[in-house]
């Protein structure tokens, strides 16, 4: 009787994506521990989170594919009203406007276009499918633009990244030519020069610290230092759980959110991030085969879409604080403290389930 | 593209796995160089950081830099800085704050101010940071403290830099003053990406000069890396950048005129501009009464705070910039050279003045302030004997809009530009102005008393100076400012501000030789200020005024006894000598002074004499003497 009933429950669930899923978020548990300063309130608070993002891709993973494509151009119009709402009417928070203050709740819209925007480019793609020109990439530019300066301008450079990024996916996937990749490559590595006589002393100096952080060594470039700091001296097989100086000793910053990369390195060493990375690598890699045996165009587009952003966010935060990229707010998926991102990424995967278990429904 | 307008799913889906393809190629080339990075931090320099994080635990600590000074044209030091001592605490290190405070006082004086500020303080930062108790500790004072410093832990004497103005009240409203960073600063810090160079600074430029010159004069913070043990205290310096201090600014103030164009105020309230007119320098700035900017430094205490913001004379306004006032006849001269430029009133043209001007078709009479009016009048002497009736009939003839879009060249209506903040506009009414401000229609005899700078015209004392200096460059307008040239503490060089002429308007020197004349005539017996003129060795262009208070700020809050005083007309006098090449232009205004000639005039004179003659005054200006000039305007 149960094991028909759990059968039944799981019967949308892909379950190596969700073993690999439940491994990751374990590790996440431990090191979350360590850099709250082993508070159990905080493991506790994001237990929760873990437990409503959970039940979330549960609900998800039931929702046939076709059905999301009827939801993409309402998710979207009503993502990009939101936003318009934010820069019209939004709170301001540490210096940026990113909440919508309505009443009942208040809501990040920009966290929700990272499911839309690929939604909406992904049904965009699949209905002009057969016509493909290159006025579709350029209107398609524009469905990706809008929300994309709404969000700069908040400003909220990381969620813009990653938004950004998850457009363009479906853009490569849809099959762009490498000649205007490249045209357009070349078209902003020639703007640079003209445009940075424009911007004002302080605009080119926050640029500057972006690209090196060592110049300011008492602001951003901090973060970077000590966040270094700790990587180095984790060594090879790391200083050993709730052990990372840095890390305990309260040097690093942002430690259980943005830079708890930098705690996971210094206690794990770089045995535990190779296991780590092969755990991204493992969830990465069943995306990819998802997508590239998914029906039809717009369930392949979302899928690789989905998948490659879950890629750049893990790279970008690892990246930035191992030093080799600029530091922008992004956090590290799935193990970074905080409800709101883990619940857009479980979402993600709650449609990449779909796309996999509705399919063979159908072909059955 | 055409050919693709059928369907290939086959090869749809073939291409879309090559695309697939690609990306997870990306994935892997980038998983590789992160895996390369963390192999270089974590496996080849283990060592470094190792080294780094075990045995130092390092804090950076920031060092704040030397603010710049500022020096008058002479290099007299306006502004500097110097060591104190502070005893300070750092409340998170103690456990009975209240407790802590009374002990120290036990040994060391700590007045209720003192304790009043420090939970001002308090109130205002983190647990963890060090907030004075007390500052500027004698040597005495100190050395009985680190005698008595192991019963106070989380109590620590610090020596810091302190800014101070050693000519205390003078010059204030140029200086302006620093004080403590506030929450307001701190989002301006953010916003402008400079929060991080203000890491361990205190202070900021409240107002002034202090505050226009902010990033020249805060320089560039230092740090240091400090090698800390478990309980936080630094142990050994592994690395340092030395902070880059400040700019100096050199000024174009001559403190000795400055301190000679305050004391010539006396008692009274009012303000003196004085430009040069070639290149736009401020030689003197004096908003009296004037305040001590120290006072500021490190908080206002209540009572000094509340002396300063509540007198009936305001000394917190910056007069020349802020104080709006009626130029009165002060605008006449200007008013002249707008009807000659467009053709009005050319000698020999003149008009009989029977005492009032009455507007065509109406019975109301504008009256002159003489009664009985000045005869037959042409343009000179009309600047020279104040006539009222002259300007009515000029006004009127020349229309509101033509004059005022002349007068815009002079400056009236917009801020000059000096490089001072908070700098207020005045205003040059036109029917336009009044239609949207006032939702009314221009009435004629609106335009009728603008000619003699009544109704709505208002300047501020830097106008009026501004202005004239433009008439005594012959029309060319140079924006006003106090900084000369600032000394870049990162290369030692020197360099000069640049001077900029902003507008340059093409008069006809005859034109300019008449209003000159009328002008110079003030100065000689007959004029209405033929006293300023007595005795003086160079020729003097200037032009007296009378304004109303009606409606000044400065009036707002009346205190019966002062009432009388205060309801006295303002005194208005603008110069620019020598009059043949000018050297200095000069607007002055007492309040309440009641004749433009007799209390303003002399405060002029004297600047002037100094300026141009190196002469100092033996006694104050005889304010109320009764003088020789015309007994009005």
């Amino acid at each position: 009787m149960i094991d028909i009933w759990l059968k039944k429950a799981f019967v949308h669930i892909d379950r190596f994506l969700l073993g690999m899923l439940l491994l990751v978020i374990m590790v996440a548990l431990f090191v979350l521990y360590s850099a709250s300063g082993q508070s159990t309130d905080q493991v506790l608070r994001q237990i929760i989170n873990l437990g409503a993002a959970l039940t979330l891709m549960w609900v998800v993973s039931h929702i046939p594919p076709q059905r999301l494509e009827s939801i993409a151009v309402p998710a979207y119009v009503l993502g990009l009203l939101l936003l318009v709402g934010v820069a019209l009417f939004g709170d301001v928070s540490h210096g940026a406007r990113r909440w919508l203050n309505l009443g009942v709740a208040r809501i990040q819209p920009s966290e929700g276009m990272k499911l839309a925007v690929p939604l909406m480019l992904a049904w965009y793609f699949a209905r002009r499918e057969a016509t493909l020109r290159l006025a579709d990439y350029g209107m398609a530019a524009i469905l990706l633009a809008l929300p994309l300066g709404l969000i700069v301008k908040q400003p909220d450079l990381g969620t813009a990244l990653l938004i950004g990024a998850s457009g363009f996916y479906v853009l490569f996937l849809a099959g762009l030519s490498w000649r205007i990749m490249g045209g357009l490559a070349v078209i902003i590595g020639a703007l640079i020069p003209i445009v940075w006589p424009l911007l004002h002393d302080y605009q080119r100096k926050r640029v500057l610290i972006l690209l090196d952080p060592s110049q300011d060594p008492l602001g951003a470039g901090y973060h970077t230092i000590q966040a270094m700091i700790a990587l180095g001296s984790g060594g090879f097989a790391g200083k050993g759980w709730l052990h990372g100086t840095q890390a305990q000793l309260d040097f690093l910053p942002e430690r259980h959110t943005d830079f708890i990369f930098a705690v996971f390195g210094e206690e794990f060493g770089l045995l535990g991030i190779s296991l780590l990375m092969l755990l991204f690598l493992a969830i990465i890699a069943r995306g990819l085969v998802i997508a590239a045996n998914a029906q039809n165009m717009f369930s392949r587009l979302l899928a690789g879409s989905i998948t490659l952003t879950f890629f750049t966010y893990a790279f970008v935060n690892m990246g930035m604080v191992s030093g080799i990229l600029p530091v922008v707010g992004v956090p590290l998926p799935l193990i970074s403290y905080g409800g709101t991102s883990l619940v857009t990424l479980l979402l993600g995967f709650g449609i990449l389930m779909s796309i996999q278990t509705h399919k063979k429904l159908v072909a059955s | 593209m055409k050919s693709s307008e059928l369907r290939n799913p086959q090869r749809e889906q073939h291409q879309f796995r090559l695309r697939l393809g690609v990306a997870a190629a990306m994935v892997l080339v980038c998983f590789s160089i992160l895996l390369a990075r963390l192999f270089h931090l974590q496996v080849l320099r283990y060592d470094h950081y190792q080294t780094l994080a075990e045995n130092n635990r390092i804090s950076l600590v920031p060092i704040v830099p030397n603010r710049g000074l500022i020096l008058d044209r002479k290099g007299v030091v306006l502004a500097h800085n110097f060591f104190a001592y502070t005893l300070e605490i750092t409340p998170s290190k103690v456990d009975d704050v209240e407790k802590t405070v009374n002990d120290i006082s036990k040994i060391i004086e700590i007045t209720p101010n003192d304790r009043k500020q420090f939970k001002k303080f308090r109130d205002q930062s983190h647990n963890f940071e060090s907030i004075p108790l007390r500052t500027h500790l004698t040597e005495t004072e100190a050395a009985l403290f680190a005698v008595n410093r192991y019963r106070f832990p989380g109590v620590e004497i610090k020596s810091r830099l302190f800014r101070h103005y050693p000519q205390g009240a003078m010059g204030a409203h140029i200086l302006g003053y620093i004080s403590r960073i506030n929450d307001a600063d701190l989002k301006m810090l953010d916003k402008s990406g400079d929060i991080s160079n203000y890491k361990g600074s205190d202070h900021i430029g409240k107002s002034g000069l202090e505050q226009s010159y902010e990033r020249q004069l805060h320089g560039t913070t230092g740090f240091q890396q400090v090698e800390i043990d478990a309980d936080g205290h630094a142990v050994r310096v592994l690395s340092s950048t030395a902070p880059i201090p400040g700019d100096n600014l050199v000024l174009s103030i001559d403190s000795k005129m400055q301190d000679i164009a305050e004391k010539a105020f006396g008692e009274h309230r009012g303000a003196l501009v004085a430009i040069n007119p070639t290149n736009g320098e401020i030689l003197a700035y004096a908003s009296m009464p004037t305040f001590d900017p120290n006072l500021f430094v490190d908080g206002i205490d209540s009572e000094n705070w509340k002396a300063l913001n509540e007198s009936l004379d305001k000394p917190l306004i910056n007069r020349p910039l802020k104080g709006i006032y009626p130029p009165g006849s002060t605008f006449k001269p200007f008013v002249a050279m707008a009807g000659l430029e467009n053709g009005k009133r050319e000698p020999p043209y003149s008009v009989p003045d029977p005492g009032y001007f009455m507007l065509p078709g109406s019975t109301h009479k504008y009256r002159d302030w003489k009664p009985g009016g000045h005869g037959q009048v042409d343009v000179r002497r009309a600047i020279t004997v104040s006539c009222d009736t002259f300007f009515y009939g000029l006004a009127l003839d020349l229309g509101i809009d033509r004059l005022a879009g002349f007068l815009t060249h002079f400056g009236f209506g917009q801020k000059t530009g000096i490089d001072i903040e908070g700098e207020r506009s005045g205003l040059l009414p036109t029917p336009a102005w009044k239609a949207k401000r006032w939702k009314q229609k221009w009435f004629p005899g609106e335009t009728v008393i603008t000619g003699i700078g009544q109704g709505y015209t208002l300047v501020t004392p830097l106008q009026l100076a501004y202005a004239t200096a433009i008439l005594a460059n012959n029309g060319a307008a140079v924006k006003p400012h106090f900084v000369t040239s600032i000394q870049e503490s990162r290369s030692g060089v020197t360099r000069p501000v640049p001077i900029q002429t902003v507008d340059k308007l093409n008069l006809n020197p005859e034109h300019l030789d008449l209003v000159r004349a009328g002008m110079v005539d003030v100065t000689k017996p007959g004029g209405t200020a033929a006293s300023v003129g007595a005795g003086a060795t160079y020729d003097i262009a200037a032009k007296t005024g009378t304004a109303q208070v009606v409606g000044i700020k400065q009036g707002e809050k009346y205190n019966a006894s002062a009432l009388d005083e205060r309801h006295r007309d303002h005194a208005l006098f603008i110069a620019y000598a020598p009059a043949e090449d000018p050297k200095i232009a000069v607007a002055v205004i007492v309040e309440n002074g009641g004749h433009g000639g007799s209390a303003a005039g002399p405060i002029a004179r004297q600047v002037m004499d100094y300026y141009l003659l190196g002469k100092e005054p033996n006694q104050p200006a005889p304010l109320e003497s009764e003088s020789g000039d015309a007994p009005h305007d």
